[in-house]
C-alpha cells in the first residue's frame, strides 16, 4: 500500500479523497494555487504545497510542477481526482516515469477511452450497445439509401470528432444533403478531415451510466447505474440511483454485459461507461469515463462501498473481491443535486464572496464541499459550490429529504441555482420518473408563474 | 455626444480582447470575453457607437459591475 497520496486537485474533491486517505492510513498532500490557499481543504492536508498561479493552466494543469510537488511531497502515488489532469494521459506516462502510481488505469487506455471514434470502434468490437449508424458516407445516393434504412430524424457526425462540434440533425430527406454539406466542412475546419456519418438521432433520450470497478488481475463488477438525464446544457444537475421506472432485471442484465466487456478490455480501475437511453432502441454506448464521478456519492449510498478507498486499493495491486464485498445490492434510493454558483435564471457564473454559507444535516443526508462561510469563490475555477446527497428508503423519501434538505441551506454572497434545483424536484414529471435529458429546457421553458 | 459606459455583468478574468478604440460598434458587437468558472462570457456593445475607451487589459480580474470600456454615441 502506499504511504503518502498527493491529490493533483482541489476543494470539495480533495477533501473527499483525503478522508479515504485517513482511513487507510495512508498520508495526503495537496497542492494548491495562490487563489485556493485559504480554503477549507488546504488546512485538513498533511502536508499542502503552493503551486504556480491562480489560473488553472498555471497550476492545476501544469503537470511539471504538480510532479515536483510530489516529488517534494515524497508521495509514491498521485491521485488526479476528476476534471483536471484526471484524463490525460501524457500526465499519466509523466507520473509513472517519474516512479510514482497514477491513480487511474494506464495512459493507453486514457487514450483509448479519451479518443471518441476510436472508443466507439472498440466498445462495438466488444459487443457493447451502440445507436445505429452508417459507414463513412461517400456520396449523396448512397447518405440517401442509409438515411431511410436508419429512419429519420438522422445526426450527421464527424468522424474524427469530439465535444459535440459539427454534428447537424437533419429531419427529412431534403434536410439531409445541406446537414451533410455544413458537417463536412465544420469537420474539416475543426478536426482537419471532413470525413461524416450518420447515426440514428434520440432525440429526447434518457441518460444511464454505470459504475464499474475493476482490478490489475482480470476481473471486473459493475456497481448499479446512475441516472443523470437532468443536465442543463450537457452540464449535470441532478443524479440519482436506481433509474426510476425501469425493469431491474433489464438494467442489471446491461450493467453485467457492461462489467465483462471493461474486463474484456483489460481496464483496471474505477471507471463509468456512459450511455443513452430510449425506450424503442434500447441503450446506446456514448463514452467511458476512465476517474471517479462527480456524482460517485450516489453509488456509495446505496452499496455502502467507498468508492476512492476502492479506486487506491485497486491501484496498489489488491484484488477486486477484496475491495468490494460481493454480491452488492441495492438498499433504498438516492439524489444528488449540485449546487452551482450561478443565478438561477440567466446560470451566468456569481462567483464572489460566501457571506452566509449554511449547509444542511441530518439523517441520511451528506454535504460535499470544498467552501466555509467566508471562503471566496473566485472565477478561476468550476462553479461547484457543494453537492448535497439524500439517501432515503425509497425515491418518494429520499426525493423529500433532498428538498427539504435544500430548503435548509442559506447561501448569500453569490447567487446559486437553488431555486432550479426545487422547481426540478417539485416538477409533476420529474416526481412520476419521466425523467429525460429534455426535461429541464421544458421546466425553464415554462414561466415561473405557472410553474409555482 | 453622449458616453456610454460598458459594464461587466459578472466577475471573471479578461480573456480577450476583441476589438480596439476607434473601432464603429453595431448594438450586439463584441468588445471583450471574460472567462468565468470555465464559461466564455461575451461583454457586448449596449447599443451602436464607437468604442472609445478599454479600461481593462488581458488577463485583468474584473469584478461585477466594473465598467470595463467606454463607447460614444
Amino acid at each position: 500500500m502506499f504511504a503518502n497520496i498527493l491529490i493533483a486537485n482541489r476543494g470539495a474533491v480533495a477533501s473527499r479523497i483525503m478522508r479515504s486517505c485517513r482511513k487507510l492510513g495512508i498520508g495526503a498532500s495537496v497542492v494548491y494555487s495562490p487563489a485556493d490557499a485559504t480554503l477549507p481543504y488546504v488546512g485538513e492536508a498533511d502536508n499542502a504545497i503552493p503551486i504556480g498561479e491562480s489560473p488553472a493552466q498555471r497550476s492545476y494543469l501544469d503537470q511539471d510542477l504538480i510532479i515536483a510537488a510530489a516529488r517534494k511531497a515524497k508521495a509514491d502515488a498521485i491521485h488526479p481526482g476528476y476534471g483536471f489532469l484526471s484524463e490525460n494521459p501524457g500526465f499519466a506516462r509523466k507520473v509513472e516515469a517519474a516512479g510514482m502510481t497514477f491513480i487511474g488505469p494506464s495512459a493507453t487506455m486514457i487514450e483509448d477511452m479519451g479518443e471518441k471514434t476510436r472508443a466507439r470502434a472498440i466498445m462495438r468490437e466488444h459487443g457493447m450497445p451502440m445507436a445505429p449508424s452508417s459507414e463513412l458516407l461517400s456520396g449523396a445516393e448512397e447518405a440517401g439509401r442509409a438515411a431511410a434504412r436508419l429512419g429519420y430524424p438522422v445526426l450527421v457526425k464527424p468522424a474524427n470528432g469530439g465535444g459535440g462540434i459539427g454534428m447537424i440533425a437533419a429531419r427529412n430527406a431534403d434536410e439531409l444533403k445541406p446537414a451533410i454539406e455544413k458537417a463536412a466542412a465544420l469537420a474539416l475546419r475543426a478536426f482537419g478531415d471532413a470525413k461524416v456519418y450518420l447515426e440514428r438521432l434520440v432525440e429526447r433520450p434518457r441518460h444511464i451510466e454505470f459504475q464499474i470497478a475493476a482490478d490489475k488481475h482480470g476481473h471486473a463488477c459493475h456497481l448499479f447505474e446512475r441516472d443523470c438525464s437532468i443536465q442543463r446544457r450537457h452540464q449535470k444537475v441532478i443524479e440519482e440511483t436506481p433509474a426510476p421506472a425501469l425493469p431491474r432485471p433489464d438494467i442489471e442484465a446491461v450493467a453485467e454485459k457492461v462489467a465483462a466487456i471493461v474486463a474484456g478490455l483489460g481496464y483496471s480501475t474505477v471507471g463509468t461507461v456512459e450511455m443513452l437511453y430510449e425506450p424503442q432502441n434500447g441503450f446506446a454506448f456514448l463514452e467511458m469515463n476512465t476517474r471517479l464521478q462527480v456524482e460517485h456519492a450516489i453509488t456509495e449510498a446505496v452499496t455502502g462501498t467507498d468508492l476512492v478507498e476502492a479506486q487506491i486499493r485497486l491501484a496498489a495491486g489488491e484484488r477486486l473481491s477484496d475491495v468490494i464485498a460481493a454480491p452488492l445490492a441495492v438498499a433504498g434510493h438516492a439524489i444528488e443535486a449540485r449546487v452551482y454558483a450561478e443565478d438561477p435564471i440567466r446560470f451566468l457564473p456569481s462567483p464572489g464572496t460566501l457571506a452566509a454559507f449554511d449547509l444542511p444535516s441530518g439523517d441520511g443526508i451528506r454535504v460535499e464541499t470544498g467552501y466555509a462561510q467566508g471562503c471566496t469563490v473566485t472565477p478561476f475555477y468550476d462553479p461547484l459550490l457543494a453537492k448535497v446527497i439524500a439517501h432515503g428508503a425509497n425515491r418518494t423519501a429520499a426525493l423529500e429529504r433532498l428538498s427539504d434538505a435544500l430548503r435548509r441551506t442559506t447561501i448569500s454572497g453569490v447567487r446559486h441555482n437553488i431555486p432550479f434545483l426545487l422547481r426540478v424536484l417539485d416538477n409533476a414529471r420529474f416526481r412520476d420518473g419521466d425523467l429525460d435529458t429534455g426535461l429541464t429546457g421544458e421546466i425553464l421553458s415554462t414561466p415561473l408563474k405557472a410553474a409555482s | 455626444m453622449a458616453t456610454i459606459d460598458v459594464k461587466s455583468e459578472i466577475g471573471g478574468v479578461v480573456w480577450k480582447i476583441e476589438t480596439t478604440v476607434g473601432t464603429a460598434l453595431v448594438e450586439d458587437d463584441t468588445i471583450l470575453i471574460l472567462e468565468s468558472m470555465k464559461m466564455e462570457i461575451p461583454i457586448i456593445a449596449p447599443r451602436a457607437g464607437t468604442l472609445s475607451e478599454i479600461l481593462v487589459s488581458e488577463n485583468e480580474t474584473v469584478q461585477e459591475g466594473q465598467i470595463v470600456a467606454r463607447m460614444t454615441a
